[in-house]
């Protein structure tokens, strides 16, 4: 047997991609350009006063000179989100594998599960403030809108392993532990992972609704709280500053959270593979 | 997972019996009767095949006697060394699909029957290297599985029945999906194991070249429910190698199973 010679490890294509790339990233870089200069020229030919539109200019220099307060705002919405994130991944993988072990628990539960989701959390958001400490209710309000992606994804997940490899666990008399560590969870993880890439951003989204609905009632100052602030003083450059810097730790929520998947998947998942090679 | 009942007294060792099967039918919960019922021997040692039309319960008979599923009726007896520690250990299976963990290497593909037995890992990985070898895949041995070809995945799957030296290997249409020049290599290559290592193997295919090619005993099922249509006896002269393939003794055999084979062709309104 060992003389035999199986075709070698099939040539690797590598079309244009390079070129699809630069492509990819440029255009819209151009759009972004071509709408910051059509906004300025908006501004600019209909002499419009920064208290009802500021150009991005202004944005930009507001940006600057509001660092301090801006910046200390950032981090705390950060800081939520990434609460409610842990929160939200860990409870919803730990929910799926509880789920994945007993039916019982997930007939018992999963309809609960659902229920949270579907309530919308700008309405309960004013009951947890109301029985919770300010940040705690913050957090959970993050965490309620991020778990669920999670929980489903995972549960979908731990659902998909091929059916002959859990016949083979069985054949060979795997545990639980060993069925679950050995297959269930590595086949589950592209699955888990992108209901993490999901819940990242939900959680930025729950924290900002939190923070919205504690508004001028709480001590937080979180972004959205600056935004709701600056409404009310008609400093709108200071919102769009604001509302900036939460796009932008979005992105890169979203961003940090592909590369992990990305890199974790590499290896060996359709999704991941196809970008490499 | 239903236990297969292990054969016990003198019918074990004595007789030689490897796998005995005694009236067994099985009845999916959909109501559909795909097996039996069925009465079926295979001795220690012995190359056994089951052909049969598709649909016609020779996979669900592999299922039965390797304890994936549980017979409707009838006993399913599997023997035993006494050394086992493990029921798994016994049988080594074969699937259709490679049914390879994507996100692990060929070595560790082969390494998970042991994993799972807690065997060392020194001893673990002697026997892994010697499995991923006997399959002619040493140099292969840290590659995933999207880098091999399909017939390297099956090798890969036959290598992992084997690490746990089973005393039966059940092999279920394992190379239905390869081309026939891939097909040819890995039935050379099964004989010369078989061979060396005498395992007792039950084969399924849908093909006639390979069962005759193969085996020592050909069992024609017929369609649903399967039941043992004709059984041939493949006295063919040993070893057989690609000489066998074109002589006019391997297709005296190919024909005598064909015509074994036609009462059981679909009907063409099933088609």
């Amino acid at each position: 047997m060992s003389s035999l010679q199986e075709p070698s490890i099939a040539e690797q294509v590598v079309p244009d991609r390079g070129r699809l790339g630069a492509v990819r990233i440029l255009l819209p870089v151009v759009v972004l350009a071509a709408a910051i200069a059509a906004w300025s020229l908006v501004v600019r030919i209909n002499h419009i006063p920064p208290y009802v539109l500021p150009g991005p200019g202004a944005v930009f220099r507001t940006l600057i000179s509001d660092w301090p307060i801006l910046s200390r705002s950032l981090e705390i919405t950060l800081q939520t989100t990434v609460e409610g994130f842990a929160a939200a991944a860990v409870g919803g993988i730990a929910l799926a594998l509880l789920f994945n072990q007993s039916k019982w628990v997930e007939y018992s539960l999963f309809p609960y599960a659902v229920i949270l989701q579907v309530t919308p959390v700008i309405a309960i958001a004013p009951l947890l403030l109301i029985y919770l400490p300010q940040q705690t209710a913050v957090i959970a309000c993050a965490w309620i809108v991020g778990f669920f992606p999670v929980l489903s994804n995972t549960t979908l997940g731990l659902n998909s392993v091929d059916r002959n490899l859990a016949g083979l666990f069985r054949l060979y008399g795997a545990s639980r532990i060993q069925t679950l560590r050995f297959l269930k969870l590595p086949a589950a993880l592209p699955y888990i992972l992108g209901g993490l890439r999901i819940a990242g951003g939900l959680s930025l989204i729950g924290a900002v609704v939190a923070e919205i609905a504690a508004g001028s009632a709480g001590a937080g100052s979180g972004l959205a709280y600056r935004i709701a602030e600056s409404g009310y003083r008609l400093n709108i450059p200071r919102m769009f500053a604001a509302l900036l810097l939460l796009s932008v730790a979005g992105i890169v929520i979203y961003g940090l959270l592909a590369l992990t998947s990305h890199l974790a998947l590499r290896r060996w998942h359709e999704s991941a593979v196809g970008k490499e090679n | 997972m239903a236990e297969p009942a292990a054969l016990s007294g003198p019918e074990a060792g004595v007789a030689g019996l490897a796998v005995r099967l005694r009236g067994v039918t099985k009845v999916y919960d959909s109501g559909v009767a795909a097996l039996g019922p069925l009465d079926l021997e295979v001795r220690q040692g012995e190359f056994v095949s089951l052909l049969g039309p598709s649909g016609c319960g020779k996979s669900t008979a592999l299922r039965l006697i390797a304890g994936l599923n549980a017979p409707t009726s009838g006993t399913v007896g599997v023997a035993r060394r006494g050394d086992r520690a493990r029921a798994g250990h016994a049988i080594g299976f074969v699937f259709q699909e490679p049914t390879l963990m994507p996100w692990t290497t060929v070595r560790e593909n082969v390494r998970l029957p042991l994993r799972l037995s807690g065997t060392p890992p020194r001893e673990a990985n002697a026997r892994v290297d010697e499995a991923v070898a006997q399959v002619g895949l040493s140099e292969f041995a840290r590659a995933l599985p999207r880098e091999l070809s399909g017939g390297m995945k099956m090798r890969v799957s036959l290598a992992r029945a084997l690490v746990t030296d089973p005393d039966i290997l059940l092999m279920d249409e394992p190379f239905a999906a390869l081309d026939e020049i891939t097909r040819f290599r890995l039935n050379n290559d099964l004989l010369s194991l078989w061979r060396n290592l005498r395992k007792t193997v039950i084969f399924v295919t849908h093909s006639v070249f390979e069962s005759v090619f193969l085996s020592q005993r050909v069992i024609v099922m017929t369609a649903r429910p399967g039941r043992i249509g004709a059984e041939i006896a493949i006295d063919a002269t040993e070893p057989r190698g690609e000489d066998f393939r074109t002589s006019t003794e391997y297709a005296g055999f190919c024909r005598r199973v064909s015509q074994a084979l036609a009462p059981s062709y679909p009907r063409q309104t099933d088609l």
